[in-house]
């Protein structure tokens, strides 16, 4: 394959200035994540190393094997939601290793909230448990929870993707054989003591772990009856009374050896063979990308100049160069696992959507992973390219975006917006993962041409009820419109939703697929089957 | 005269290696015999034919001399070369070999029987007027009859088997104190190995040197010497280094010995090729030793000075026809060199090293000849002799020869086993030895507590690293439908985290 020449000189004031720019975005987002990750207020963790317990991120260090990487979920998770009260939606979840072997870890932050579930937490759970299922990862849940958080139960117990789903989804991945594993080392409580009681095997840490199906307040109010944690639900009581636990942990520590003895005997992971060469660094350093991309998101950039920082070698065999050049398709290779790889050079035209569809079946075919590189302002508008047939053009690239079956991965790298956000594997496509840059933006369409579409839609609408409306009121309408779409299109907005999987350093993108595809082979990758493709 | 079609090699490892390659040159079809443990050994395949003689203990294969026979007559051999080692100085088996109308490629049992016991070869010699070191069999137990014998030759003396050649039964004593257990311990190794306890007791000549001659006889009475190899360098009694010219000698010195070798070998009807020993003095003085009735492990040096190949002219030699070369035809060109490769620790008292030869690369460059029986990926057992190579380079002097085989020693790859290689580098280099100061002492004078510089640690790192690169990136490349062979990320990326950086 033919290395891609970089055009970016980086030693322009240009590329200074857009390095600038994205380093101070990525300094704040450092900042904040650093920020989730103390979890709790100071008070609550004094409360919890008081009852000898380790706080959440140190019992990830002691399940995973040492000096091996961690690729976390929804960091940013309830950023800024329920007034900051749950950073990181009180739970930490992510794909690390045990054994050699990937392994899905959802864990409660007892430091937030008693590690109780907030809408977010409940879309956090059942987003890691999807990586999960999609992937065939063995789950590991670390319980340390006192079950819904009872102000927002509406929001969290009843519809399909509420609390009832995590139970659902353990009955079933356990049927497809996928290991369910729960350590308890809390309050395991009512809806939330399904979670071991769910699961394949479960350890409980002696004088820490509790599972009760209802609380000793609850017991009390219901029957008058007056028992304690220990003798309601504690470790001697299910390792040896109720065999609702199967392993009796001493402590912390006694209890992830156990957990990872338990992994350990699993079936050995046999992951789909996905033809692999050498890995190789790429040529431009991935480093390079804080100043490739343009300061100001309005300005184009050539995707190519960042397909060139993450690939083996810098490599890329370009397919269709030529033809609709809007949408760069080509193959290259991730860490020595091949990759097709779709990026936006413009806005998609018919030709650039059928070049894509013909580019994702060639993929589908020869079970490649697709990588998409979004910068999409949407699909071409105007009459000549109605009547060019775009609808039916951009639904062959929905369509096989839709239904292929291979691995796929989603970075916003710029723009996100409208349909283009459906032919580039957004959320609703199914991407294994999805991740945002710190200068990513992502709404319905760009926050001018909206405010003057409703500031269009509300002058008609007015003067049809024979109403004038001045420029002034006007103006005042476009910049509110304007103001709702800056801060709901931010990266925030939509990493605090779980609509994408994290906001990463640039820098870091090549490691974020990396890790990705290797994971996601632990699934294997079905023959494809495409629908009707309108012609 | 009887033509030589087929050839049986009784043997193993390089020398068979060697037999081989000449046996080819004649155009003479080879049979090589193999133990269980070598059948993937190098002769086997390299000869035309093989036949399996039996389990791994030497007696039960390369010395049973009954299982050779009958699998040179199956496979229809009209002569058997026994290499050096294992059968080729055994009277009996030349002896059985004659009576199962084989030729033997080597002297007559006759001659075989007459050098071959020590205590007659000296005899014999000394009434042919060779110079011999004082010394006298011990026929008695009486340790102070002993004693005064001891007393009369003069210490130090030197205890040995009766028979065979090699380290084995050698003992030296220096004060009355250490004589008897000496003599029981020599005896007791001498009955062991040669199945007699008689010893011999002679002088020991204090640091000589080992100067040999290398000795061809037709059966027409012809004879001539092809000059002097000194093996002077040794470790527990045994050769590592050899060389020719020998440093010590001038053209009228080695007149002397080569006609005195000629002469050892007319007073016993020797034929074919043979080695005449003695041990040199510092005051030149020379010492019948032993003959060894066989080809020699160093006879390559002999070959690269005189153009002469020795195994081919003891296959001409056993088919009856006369040597067509004369004396005054033979010359000594330039100098050569041989280093014995050991699969040994020199760090370790020469302790064998075994295994599995990961990877070899043979040096290679003109005037470098490698006369090998390894190949990669091969196991070396403990069954047999130790020796896996033998490197011989050749230059127009001994200044060059030494650099010639420093560089060739530095280019040689034994991965997987311990081998003397950075020893042999390290004492080619030593002053005393580049000036030609060599004795049989020389390793204990002057490497007792050798161990390889630092260097040489890192040189052997560095190529461990390369070997395993060049397995990786054989493993590593890209085949369609095969499953992945390179780590995942989650092995190699170490420890990370999203924004830890």
């Amino acid at each position: 394959m033919y290395r891609i020449e970089s055009k970016i000189d980086t030693s322009s004031q240009e590329f200074r200035d857009n390095r600038a720019a994205m380093e101070a975005k990525v300094t704040e987002l450092k900042a904040r994540v650093q920020a989730v990750k103390q979890g709790g207020p100071p008070h609550a963790h004094q409360a919890h190393a008081s009852r000898n317990k380790l706080f959440v991120r140190e019992r990830l260090k002691q399940l995973f094997d040492p000096g091996s990487p961690f690729l976390e979920f929804s960091q940013l998770a309830a950023w800024d939601l329920y007034d900051n009260q749950a950073p990181s939606a009180g739970m930490v979840t992510g794909v690390g290793v045990v054994h050699g072997r990937e392994v899905l870890v959802v864990a409660h932050d007892a430091t937030v909230k008693g590690g109780t579930y907030f809408p977010m937490t409940i879309k956090k759970h059942l987003r890691a448990q999807e990586i999960a299922m999609q992937n065939r990862l063995p789950c590991v849940y670390l319980v340390d929870s006192g079950g819904i958080f009872l102000p927002y139960q509406s929001e969290t117990f009843p519809d399909r993707d509420h609390f009832g789903r995590i139970f659902f989804n353990q009955a079933r991945m356990s049927a497809e054989g996928i290991p369910q594993i729960s350590v308890v080392l809390g309050s395991s409580t009512a809806g939330g003591a399904y979670q071991p009681a769910m699961s394949d095997e479960v350890v409980i840490v002696r004088k820490q772990g509790y599972i009760y199906i209802g609380g000793p307040p609850l017991v009390k109010a219901a029957t008058g009856e007056v028992v304690t944690d220990e003798d309601l639900g504690g470790a001697d009581v299910h390792a040896r009374i109720s065999g609702v636990a199967d392993h009796y942990a001493h402590n912390e520590e006694h209890a992830f050896e156990i957990t990872r003895n338990i992994l350990e005997n699993l079936s050995p992971a046999s992951p789909f063979a996905l033809a692999r060469s050498q890995p190789e660094a790429p040529y431009y350093d991935p480093a390079e990308l804080h100043g490739v991309i343009p300061a100001d998101i309005r300005k184009p950039f050539d995707i190519r100049e960042v397909i060139a920082r993450l690939v083996d070698g810098s490599r890329f065999q370009e397919f269709k160069e030529l033809y609709g050049p809007t949408l760069v398709c080509g193959f290259a290779r991730i860490m020595g696992y091949p990759v097709g790889i779709l990026g936006n050079n413009g806005v998609l035209f018919s030709e650039s959507a059928v070049k894509g569809a013909h580019f994702i079946n060639l993929c589908t075919i020869r079970k490649i992973p697709l990588i998409f590189l979004q910068n999409i302002t949407g699909f071409i508008v105007g009459k000549e390219y109605e009547h060019g047939g775009i609808a039916r053009n951009g639904a062959k690239l929905v369509h096989a975006v839709a239904n292929a079956n291979v691995p796929k991965f989603t970075v916003i790298v710029g723009g996100s917006y409208g349909a283009g956000n459906y032919g580039m594997c957004g959320r609703g496509y199914d991407p294994r993962l999805l991740w945002m840059w710190p200068n990513g933006r992502i709404s319905v369409m760009g926050g001018e041409q909206a405010a003057d579409v409703l500031a269009t839609v509300r002058k008609r609408s007015l003067e049809k009820q024979g109403k004038e409306v001045s420029e002034k009121e006007l103006k005042a309408f476009r910049e509110e419109i304007l103001a709702q779409y800056e801060h709901e299109a931010s990266p925030y907005y939509s990493s605090a939703r779980i609509w994408d999987d994290g906001i990463i350093d640039p820098a870091d993108t090549r490691n974020v697929l990396g890790l990705g595809i290797a994971m996601s082979l632990n699934a294997p990758i079905p023959d494809q089957k495409f629908g009707v493709f309108r012609m | 005269m009887p033509s030589i079609k087929k050839v049986l090699i009784a043997n193993r490892g390089e020398i068979a290696v060697r037999v081989i390659r000449a046996c080819r040159e004649l155009g003479i079809t080879t049979v090589a015999v193999y133990s269980e443990v070598d059948q993937k050994a190098l002769h086997v395949l390299e000869a035309d034919e093989a036949a399996a003689i039996g389990a791994a203990a030497p007696a039960e294969s390369y010395l049973n001399i009954e299982k050779i026979i009958a699998a040179a007559q199956e496979r229809q051999c009209d002569a058997i070369h026994p290499g050096y080692g294992f059968l080729s100085e055994n009277a009996g088996f030349a002896r059985r070999c004659r009576e199962a109308g084989i030729i033997f490629i080597g002297p007559t049992p006759e001659a075989m029987a007459l050098v071959g016991d020590k205590l007659t070869a000296r005899k014999t010699m000394r009434e042919a007027g060779v110079p011999v070191t004082p010394g006298v069999a011990l026929h008695t137990h009486d340790q102070d009859e002993i004693a005064k014998l001891a007393e009369s030759i003069g210490y130090p003396v030197m205890i040995k088997a009766s028979a065979g050649g090699g380290g084995k039964g050698m003992r030296i004593v220096r004060q009355v104190a250490d004589l008897q257990s000496a003599i029981e311990a020599g005896q007791r190794e001498a009955l062991s190995a040669f199945g007699n306890d008689t010893v011999y007791m002679e002088k020991y000549l204090e640091n000589p040197r080992h100067v040999e001659f290398q000795v061809l006889a037709d059966q027409h009475g012809n004879i001539v010497h092809l000059f002097e190899r000194e093996c002077s360098i040794q470790r527990r009694h045994q050769k590592i280094i050899e060389e020719t010219p020998s440093p010590a000698l001038n053209a009228a010195l080695r007149d002397e010995m080569g006609a005195t070798a000629c002469r050892v070998m007319e007073a016993v009807d020797y034929t074919n090729a043979g080695t005449v020993e003695f041990l040199l003095d510092q005051e030149k003085n020379y010492y019948f030793l032993e003959v060894n009735a066989r080809i020699q492990v160093e006879h390559p040096i002999t070959e690269l000075v005189t153009g002469v190949d020795l195994v081919k002219q003891q296959i001409r030699i056993a088919e009856g026809q006369p040597l067509g070369i004369r004396q005054e035809d033979l010359r000594q060109q330039g100098h050569a060199l041989e280093c014995r490769i050991y699969a040994e620790d020199p760090e370790n008292s020469f302790f064998p090293s075994l295994g599995k030869l990961n990877f070899v690369k043979i040096p290679q460059g003109p005037g470098i000849r490698c006369d090998s029986g390894i190949y990669s990926g091969m196991e070396v057992t403990m069954f047999y002799d130790p020796i896996l190579a033998k490197l011989v380079v050749w230059a127009e002097n001994r200044p060059d020869a030494i650099r010639k085989m420093c560089t060739a020693l530095s280019d040689y790859v034994i991965l997987g086993i311990k081998t003397p290689i950075p020893f042999l580098s390290d004492l080619l280099q030593h002053p005393e030895f580049v000036a030609g100061h060599l004795h049989t002492g020389f390793i204990d004078a002057y490497f007792r507590d050798w161990k390889p510089a630092d260097g040489a640690v890192l040189r052997e790192i560095a190529l461990i690293a390369a070997a395993y690169a060049a397995g990786q990136k054989q493993r590593d490349v890209p085949h369609s439908g095969g499953p992945s062979v390179a780590p995942s990320p989650w092995q190699t990326v170490g420890e990370w985290e999203i924004l830890s950086g």
